[in-house]
């Protein structure tokens, strides 16, 4: 069940790329336990939303906050966010040549939960979320994401979060370029992972991955802002409409 | 994420402390300065050498003053060559023991972990400091085979003939003007020998330490693999942080008998006042194997291309290598692959880092000889730079005379992307963390080449040069 109080709060943000203005006032509030998916058509600021709440340097926010467990947390860099229990799941994630997930994952975690874990401990808990997701334990020894295809690699940004165990999970684009079959097994994975006080905001073009991630609410943007919510048949309305549709009538509505 | 000054001070500090600390000048002897051929005469006295080395010496001097400074690479117009003193003697008698040693230079290395090294991993051991080995062990079973492990003064009164026969063979003075400084002022280094068919499974190191300010240090290594036999030769080598310039110029060769593996690995990691300019080349026979894993951390400017010539069918060499160049330095570093014989095959792979302004050049050549048909060769080089500052260069010469042979060569160069560093620090990594990360799996290729306790020291050692640059 939900808890009362918004433990994650954006309000009237903006952001600038290169003096250009990508996000003109993006509102969401979301609670503990929620799932909220953000959908909207390409270039609508769905990927500049999910840069920002984790700190992409490039992303500057000229007005606005972003509240975490109350604190504004938008002059934070990237890796205090992901210590205080946020997390961006990627929609293109970037190859570490080299470093095995293994290693890396455990760097993180030390990272992340600001504690020691003893190499035997940690390969006990890696071993565990990857049998979880069904993932071959063999990822464990190679290089990250160095060669993988684009579902695995979506799979392996499924497999960080298991490990990280974040309290507001970032889901940019986590089912773009991916079959049917991956959409399936990236969205069981990411349901599996959720529990009463954790929360995610999955930001998606297409509706059929909220078949498997069935969000609490739907909100729908269009050129840096949000403009119409509700709950799940919104996408539902979506999918049977389209876009071209839909958004006529949001922006006939919102105008 | 700009580096300051102060940052570069502070990662200066951190090598000042661990390995750039200096003793007081306790030179029993300190040769006057300069290039004068009395000092040759009386290197050659003081170490009651036979004829024919001093007249080696001599000719080599002579060598050296014809050959102009070369020009190709990097800046070498600045060497201070009548500053510097090139025979600087610490004690009248090398140690079998640490006890034998005088008790500063035993605190030195003490303090740069040898001793301790040594009892751990290693089946011998030979410290260098300033121009004569002072301490040299080697373990009682491989003695019992038959493996010579000496410096290389030794060496040559113990086994005059065999040191004779394969003495300036592999690295004649006339090959450049460093080989032959290095032939008229040698001193120091190893003499090792392998009989045929001994496998020496745990390395040998040597360890070089220069202590006195302008100081020039000229190991010359001779390594002869007899048939079948296998040794892992590792050297490593450090100096105090001075403003004035020292010189280090070593000549290491190698013969490689029919069948045998012979694996040399060097960490270099002078201070950055130390101008490194070594020569070594390796001559593999048939089947033989000469790997060399060539790690060049430290030194304001180094030139060094390990080499080997591939004279017998079947001959087999690998050079790979890393370099990381911090602010000021100019690391000028690669292999060279030569094919004399047919169903030879050679790989070039070398890993750059430049940082601070550091600037990295790969320099690579491949020779194949006319009759060295079906030879196989693959040369890579990748180079990793880390700000706007630092430059990276590559020169891949490719000489073939011989149709049939199979040639790969690649080339990349990239920088830390903003968006890798990002994904990074998502997962929780600070920015220095981050990048250090990038930087040793860009490495793990060659790393994972390494024995782990080198491995591990590896990583530590440019993590600690990286630490204070990014952040």
């Amino acid at each position: 069940m939900a808890t009362e109080q918004p433990f994650f709060l954006i309000d009237d943000l903006h952001v600038e790329i290169e003096e250009n203005e990508i996000l003109r006032g993006v509102d969401l509030s979301v609670k503990r336990g929620e799932i909220h998916a953000i959908m909207g058509p390409n270039g609508s600021g769905k990927s500049t939303l999910a840069h920002t709440l984790m700190g992409h340097p490039s992303y500057e926010a000229t007005a606005g906050q972003v509240l975490f467990n109350g604190e504004d947390i938008l002059e934070r860099d990237p890796n205090d966010r992901a210590k205080l229990g946020i997390f961006l799941a990627f929609q293109y994630p970037l190859a570490i040549p080299g470093v095995s997930t293994l290693n890396f994952l455990r760097t993180s975690l030390k990272a992340v939960k600001q504690e020691e874990i003893s190499a035997r401990q940690f390969r006990k808990h890696l071993l565990e979320k990857m049998d979880l997701l069904k993932i071959s334990r063999e990822f464990a020894g190679r290089y990250l994401n160095d060669g993988f295809s684009g579902g695995e690699k979506k799979r392996m940004e499924i497999l960080q979060m298991a490990v990280l165990e974040p309290e507001l999970a970032v889901l940019d684009e986590i089912d773009s370029g991916l079959d049917i079959d991956a959409i399936r097994a990236v969205g069981e994975g990411i349901s599996s992972l959720m529990h009463p006080e954790m929360s995610i905001v999955i930001i998606t073009h297409y509706p059929r991955i909220l078949h498997y991630v069935r969000p609490d609410y739907v909100h729908i943007m269009v050129d840096g802002k949000i403009r119409q919510s509700g709950g799940f048949e919104l996408a539902e309305e979506l999918e049977a409409k389209g876009y071209d549709v839909l958004l006529k009538e949001v922006m006939q509505t919102s105008s | 994420m700009a580096v300051t000054e102060k940052d570069i001070q502070e990662s200066k500090k951190v090598y000042k402390e661990k390995y750039g600390f200096a003793d007081p000048d306790q030179a029993i002897y300190k040769a006057p300065k300069g290039l004068d051929p009395e000092r040759v005469i009386e290197i050659s006295q003081m170490k009651h050498e036979p004829e024919w080395m001093l007249n080696f010496r001599l000719k080599s001097l002579e060598i050296f003053n014809k050959k102009p400074v070369p020009t190709w690479g990097a800046d070498l117009s600045k060497i201070p060559f009548e500053d510097l003193s090139y025979f600087v003697r610490t004690t009248e008698k090398q140690g079998t023991t640490w006890e034998d040693v005088p008790e500063y230079i035993k605190d030195t290395f003490d303090k740069l972990g040898i001793p301790e090294a040594e009892r751990k991993f290693l089946a011998g051991v030979s410290a260098q400091y300033e121009s004569e080995v002072v301490y040299h062990s080697i373990q009682k079973d491989l003695e019992a085979k038959g493996v010579i492990f000496l410096s290389t003064e030794e060496g040559l009164e113990q086994h005059p003939e065999l040191f004779r026969q394969y003495f300036g063979t592999v690295i004649p003075s006339a090959d450049n003007k460093f080989a032959a400084m290095n032939g008229a002022f040698w001193s120091g280094g190893s003499f090792v020998y392998v009989p045929p068919g001994v496998q020496v499974t745990i390395p040998l190191q040597a360890y070089f330490r220069i202590n006195a300010e302008q100081m020039g240090q000229f190991e010359r290594t001779l390594i002869i693999v007899d048939e079948g036999a296998y040794v892992h030769y590792v050297e490593g080598c450090t100096a105090p942080v001075y403003s004035t310039d020292s010189f280090h110029s070593g000549v290491i060769e190698i013969i490689v008998q029919k069948n045998a593996r012979c694996r040399y690995t060097t960490i270099q990691n002078w201070s950055t006042n130390v101008y490194n300019l070594v020569t070594q080349r390796s001559a593999v026979y048939e089947g033989g194997v000469m790997e060399w894993v060539d790690a060049n951390l430290g030194s304001n400017i180094t030139m060094k291309y390990p080499s080997v010539y591939l004279m017998e069918p079947g001959a087999k060499g690998d050079i790979l290598s890393i370099a990381y160049a911090g602010d000021g330095q100019v690391l000028d570093a690669g292999g060279k692959a030569v094919h004399v014989a047919p169903n030879t095959s050679s790989k070039i792979i070398s890993k750059s880092i430049s940082q601070h302004g550091g600037r990295t050049s790969f320099r690579g050549l491949l020779k194949i000889y006319k009759g060295a048909e079906r030879s196989k060769s693959a040369m890579r080089c990748d180079a990793l730079i880390l700000d706007q500052e630092s430059r990276s260069d590559t020169y891949p010469t490719i000489e073939i005379e011989e149709e049939q042979v199979n040639l790969g060569h690649e080339a990349v160069v990239s920088r830390i992307g903003e968006d890798q560093l990002f994904y990074l620090m998502s997962r929780g990594l600070s920015e220095s963390e981050a990048a250090g990360m990038i930087v040793s799996g860009f490495i793990e290729p060659i790393v994972k080449e390494l024995p782990m306790e080198y491995a591990v020291e590896m990583n530590r050692l440019i993590q600690l040069q990286m630490d204070k640059a990014v952040g």
